[in-house]
């Protein structure tokens, strides 16, 4: 490839260094992102021999740029000619890895990760692995910390001598004296211990988790519970009991609310990995603490996993489990003082329905949906609302219904805006399950009156809920009930409602389409076309806007004898976006 | 964790403010309380005064075994009779190891720091407010203060009492019960950090052979409120501490203490709720440079490099610091790093918001930084001429404006042949930049067109 390498007249490295140096940030910022550009015009050669040292000793910079030169490098193997010149990125990758900066040091770690796979096994301990080494004794807590990340790339595809010093770097990090060094360590204990021997394991990693699970600072044992999962993974069953179970239970009382916590968060992964006979005698009656736990953020953790807790239970005495140590538990938290216990137990709650089936559902659980669907707290509410459709299959939506009508309606005016979208976005499913009767008798009349809230937001949302509606209802269900309504609001005094006619307008016309040609030319489009009329602009080109959308469906004689001389009129309006948006209308139907 | 926060956001992302300002004292309890149990009963003892100076030692220790016992605050209803039993105890023993000679036995030190260990060592609740904004919220108090204050006082008073022996002490107070002291910081009860901070600073003077330890474990605080929670309650007080402590050391300073300074020190100013400690941080920074002038470059290019991009407030901020540190200077030093700190002020002023602008103008008003300007003005007109001169024709706020004016009048008069110089090649300065900045353009579009038609080669598309 001739020429390849670079064109000397042309980009003297100079000027590209220059480039890297220039004085605005963010012009360098920019340089450095294009990094990749420079080497290219430089060649494979001359990026090895000289961007890649002036990167290494001369780049003291902002953070920023720090970070976008850690991600380049990662990307950089094949522009310094391929994995069997990969090492050259080693010192400048090594030196980001010891910076302050959390986010560059991390960044550099990753890189370093990404390359590592590109190294040869012979490259890897003769240039890679020295690295590590050196990181790991580094003086600054910032080097011993990136080390830890590394560890479990190498270790795979290194001798067995060097496997053996791998390993004593990273016993020594683990009881290092900085703490952000052990909580680096302990955060890649799960992941070094499944690259090790299973001996291994045994011997070295239990005993460093055992340590770190009893670090004096509760930072470092939380990280701890995330490890278990991992080395509980590996280990075998007979041997979890002696290794694994004492630290876990250890964790699950710990004194701090943060390790407690970390253990509810982590309940499911847990439950998998120690396995069903564990879980009956140890993790049910860890699971009762946590649920009871005094802390509101332990309690709310564990409610969250109520119901992965009980799916997973061995099938065999699952449901006597669930009776009789779990359900208790829950029929506390659905009183409980703290409404995030309550709101984060009823996004789960529906979901034992068909854990438990029919019969446990109406007389256990359904006084509890009720009593948190009438909660003070409408995140609670909305929370059940939006999960009605487990019971529904359990136990049909009849049952429900009666209790559940006051809920929606007071949500649907409840003074938040956020929760009034919320429970707009649910009317679709509800109205899928309620069915078009049913919907039509109680629910219609609130889907309307969103559709002239005061909030944008749910007026927007509204003219999609009726899309949804529409959708599933049926055309013939538009022309009656919804149509006439909303043409209705055409003649609003206010502006911003008639715009809503037109916004419906569009939505329905997607839905009902061509079938329906009728309904948009007889009853539809002498509404619009009457409103081109308005005296405010923005109800004008919004019609313009509409009779784009309109237009496929109509038959040429319509577009020809009603739309055209009406946009024609609008592309001469006084208003500028009216003219506009005329224009458009003009163009994309074809009319000029 | 963040629960009550996220849950506002989710619901209304206005109402968040309002809504936590509808709650007005909030107080809470340590997290040490898993059950409700039985009654507490203790035994009443008779008062200290009460009984002949012999056994007085015995029955201080008694009254130190009894004031172990933690009470739950959060239930007001529950063993009053007990907590204002408990009070009256350690009101009566502060005023006793406050006055009293002779008590101190050597076995009244084990007793008194585990008295002291389980009363205030207690995991803090998690907080109930996203980030604690002090103009906005108000701090949740400790439930149990009126324990806990006492306990506080009379530790205070045990470590500045007289016949206080640190060499018997030391077996007691050690690594881990400073360490458990400073997670306490944490705690957000102002008095509570008051306290703290008298307790430290004894212990830090009593004790030296834990100075260096505390000074390290200090240091991860640090480095873990900057680079991974953003979450510390107290950092102003230890920041208060680490002054007077700068303030006593011995020169030449230690590798260790400048590390500090740049590595630690420095990178806080990065931190969001820098203006809960600001003043503090500014302080200790001012008397690291005071002790060791050398100093001076390396932190005045940390600012530099952590100069706020984004928040004004912070921006302003940092003009004061460094303005404290300019007070200061050697002109020596000044020297040294005149050309990066003019190009930062230069941008400053000119700043679209106006309180940034404002306070740079305002170096102008301070005769030492003057005198700085003035000696090197040869250096710093060039630099600070382009940005004034646009700002006098372009500024929205006619306050700057006006001080605008001022400095380019002062800099006339300093050196008015540079001025002159400078006003006349302005407008080709100018055109000069313009067209570096479109070679620059030119370059990055060749190299982008050569990277397409490697790209296009190695796909195949152009023959090589």
């Amino acid at each position: 490839m001739a020429g390849a390498d670079g064109d000397d007249s042309l980009y003297p490295i100079a000027v590209l260094i220059d480039e890297l140096r220039n004085e605005d940030v963010q012009l360098r910022l920019n340089s450095i992102k294009k990094l990749s550009t420079i080497a290219l015009a430089l060649g494979v050669e001359r990026t090895r021999t000289e961007l890649l040292p002036f990167l290494t000793d001369t780049i003291y910079d902002e953070d920023e740029v720090l970070l976008a030169l850690a991600e380049q490098l990662g990307n950089f193997t094949m522009l310094v000619g391929g994995p069997e010149y990969v090492h050259c990125l080693l010192p400048p990758l090594e030196s980001l890895a010891t910076v302050e900066e959390t986010v560059v040091r991390d960044k550099a770690v990753e890189s370093l990760r990404k390359i590592s796979q590109e190294h040869s096994p012979v490259d890897l301990e003769v240039h890679f692995e020295p690295l590590v080494k050196r990181l790991a004794s580094g003086d600054w807590f910032t080097s011993r910390t990136s080390a830890c990340g590394l560890f479990s790339v190498c270790y795979p595809r290194v001798s067995s001598t060097v496997k053996a010093e791998i390993r004593q770097h990273f016993r020594t990090l683990c009881s290092d004296d900085t703490p952000m060094v052990r909580r680096a360590a302990a955060s890649k204990l799960g992941e070094f211990a499944k690259v090790l021997e299973l001996d291994y394991v045994k011997s070295d990693i239990i005993s460093l988790f055992t340590a770190l699970a009893s670090d004096e600072q509760d930072s470092v044992r939380l990280l701890a519970v995330e490890a278990c999962v991992s080395i509980a993974t590996l280990l075998p069953q007979e041997d979890l009991e002696t290794l694994v179970m004492p630290t876990l239970r250890q964790a699950a009382e710990d004194k701090s609310w943060r390790v407690r916590y970390m253990v509810a968060d982590k309940f499911s992964e847990l439950q998998k990995a120690v396995g069903p006979e564990i879980t009956k005698n140890d993790l049910v009656p860890a699971f009762q603490n946590l649920l009871k736990d005094c802390e509101a953020e332990v309690r709310a953790a564990a409610a969250n996993k109520v119901k992965e807790f009980c799916e997973n239970l061995p099938e065999d005495n699952r449901e006597q489990i669930i009776m009789t140590h779990i359900l208790p538990c829950v029929k506390e938290l659905v009183s409980d003082t703290n409404q995030h216990v309550k709101s984060a137990l009823a996004s789960v709650i529906m979901g034992l329905s068909t854990i438990l089936g029919k019969d446990n559902t109406i007389e256990h659980l359904l006084p509890l949906f009720l009593a948190q669907l009438k909660d003070e707290c409408p995140e609670v509410r909305l929370n059940i609302i939006s999960n009605l459709d487990c019971v529904n299959e359990v136990i049909g939506i009849r049952q429900l219904s009666q209790s559940l009508l006051p809920a929606i309606v007071e949500l649907a005016e409840d003074a938040k805006w956020r929760v009034r979208l919320a429970i707009i976005e649910y009317m679709p499913l509800l109205a899928g399950q309620l069915g078009v009767e049913f919907f039509d008798e109680k629910l219609n009349t609130l889907c309307m009156a969103w559709l002239i809230d005061h909030v944008y937001a749910i007026r927007e949302a509204a003219t999609c809920n009726l899309m949804k509606l529409v959708e599933k209802f049926g055309a013939e269900w538009a022309q009656n009930t919804i149509v006439p309504k909303v043409l209705g609001m055409a003649n609003d005094p206010n502006y911003l409602h008639r715009m809503t006619t037109l916004f419906c307008i569009n939505v329905i016309v997607h839905c009902c389409g061509y079938p329906y040609r009728e309904i948009t030319t007889k009853q539809m489009l002498p509404v619009v076309l009457k409103m081109s009329n308005d005296q405010v602009a923005n109800v004008r080109f919004n019609v313009a806007k509409s009779l784009q959308k309109i237009g496929p469906v109509l038959d040429s004689n319509a577009l020809q004898t009603e739309v055209k001389p009406v946009l024609e009129k609008l592309a001469s309006d006084t208003d500028m976006d009216v003219k506009y948006f005329a224009q458009e209308a003009i163009s994309v139907l074809a009319l000029a | 964790m963040r629960l009550s926060a996220l849950a506002a956001q989710v619901l209304d992302g206005f109402s968040r403010k309002s809504v936590r300002k509808a709650k007005q004292k909030r107080s809470q309890s340590s997290s040490q309380f898993r059950s409700q149990g039985k009654p507490i009963e203790l035994t009443p003892l008779p008062l200290l005064k009460d009984v002949p100076a012999p056994e007085q030692p015995e029955l201080f220790l008694k009254k130190l075994q009894q004031c172990c016992t933690v009470f739950d605050f959060m239930d007001t209803l529950s063993d009053l009779k007990m907590k204002e039993y408990k009070r009256s105890t350690l009101n009566e023993l502060v005023d006793y190891v406050t006055v009293s000679r002779g008590y101190l036995t050597e076995q009244a030190y084990p007793e008194v720091v585990k008295m002291v260990s389980h009363n205030i060592f207690r995991t803090l609740p998690p907080s109930d407010s996203n980030e604690f904004d002090p103009e906005e919220d108000e701090p949740t108090l400790e439930a149990s203060w009126p324990h806990l204050q006492l306990v506080y006082e009379f530790f205070i008073r045990f470590l500045e009492s007289q016949e206080f022996q640190p060499s018997i002490a030391k077996k007691y107070i050690d690594q881990k019960f400073v360490l458990q002291l400073l997670e306490l910081f944490d705690s957000e009860d102002p008095r509570e950090r008051d306290y703290l901070k008298t307790v430290l600073h004894r212990i830090y003077g009593k004790f030296l052979g834990l100075r260096a330890f505390i000074r390290k474990q200090i240091n991860n605080i640090f480095l873990r409120f900057v680079y991974e929670t953003e979450h510390f309650n107290g950092v102003a007080e230890l920041l208060e501490i680490l002054g007077s402590i700068i303030n006593g050391f011995a020169l030449p300073l230690k590798a260790e203490h400048k590390q500090f300074l740049v590595k630690v020190l420095i990178p806080l100013h990065t931190v969001r709720s820098l203006s809960l400690f600001h003043a503090q941080l500014a302080y200790c920074i001012v008397q690291f440079l005071e002790k060791d002038p050398t100093l001076t470059e390396p932190v005045i290019r940390g600012l530099l490099k952590f100069w706020p991009k984004t928040c004004s407030q912070k921006e302003v901020m940092f003009l004061g610091e460094l303005e404290e540190i300019l007070d200061v200077i050697e002109p020596t030093q000044f020297v040294k790093i005149q050309e990066p700190l003019f190009k930062q002020i230069s941008r400053c002023v000119s700043s679209p918001h106006f309180q940034v602008a404002e306070r740079a103008l305002y170096y102008w008003n301070n005769e030492y930084i003057m005198s700085l300007i003035e000696e090197n003005s040869s250096v710093i007109l060039p630099i600070m001429f382009a940005s004034l001169y646009r700002i006098s024709k372009e500024h929205w706020n006619p306050a700057i404006v006006a001080l605008v004016y001022n400095v380019l009048k002062a800099f006339m008069e300093m050196n008015s042949t540079l001025f002159d110089e400078l006003t006349a090649t302005y407008k080709s300065d100018r055109q000069r930049e313009k067209k570096k900045e479109k070679e620059r353009e030119e370059l990055w579009k060749k190299l982008e067109d050569l990277e397409l038609k490697r790209g296009l080669r190695s796909d195949g598309i152009i023959p090589t």
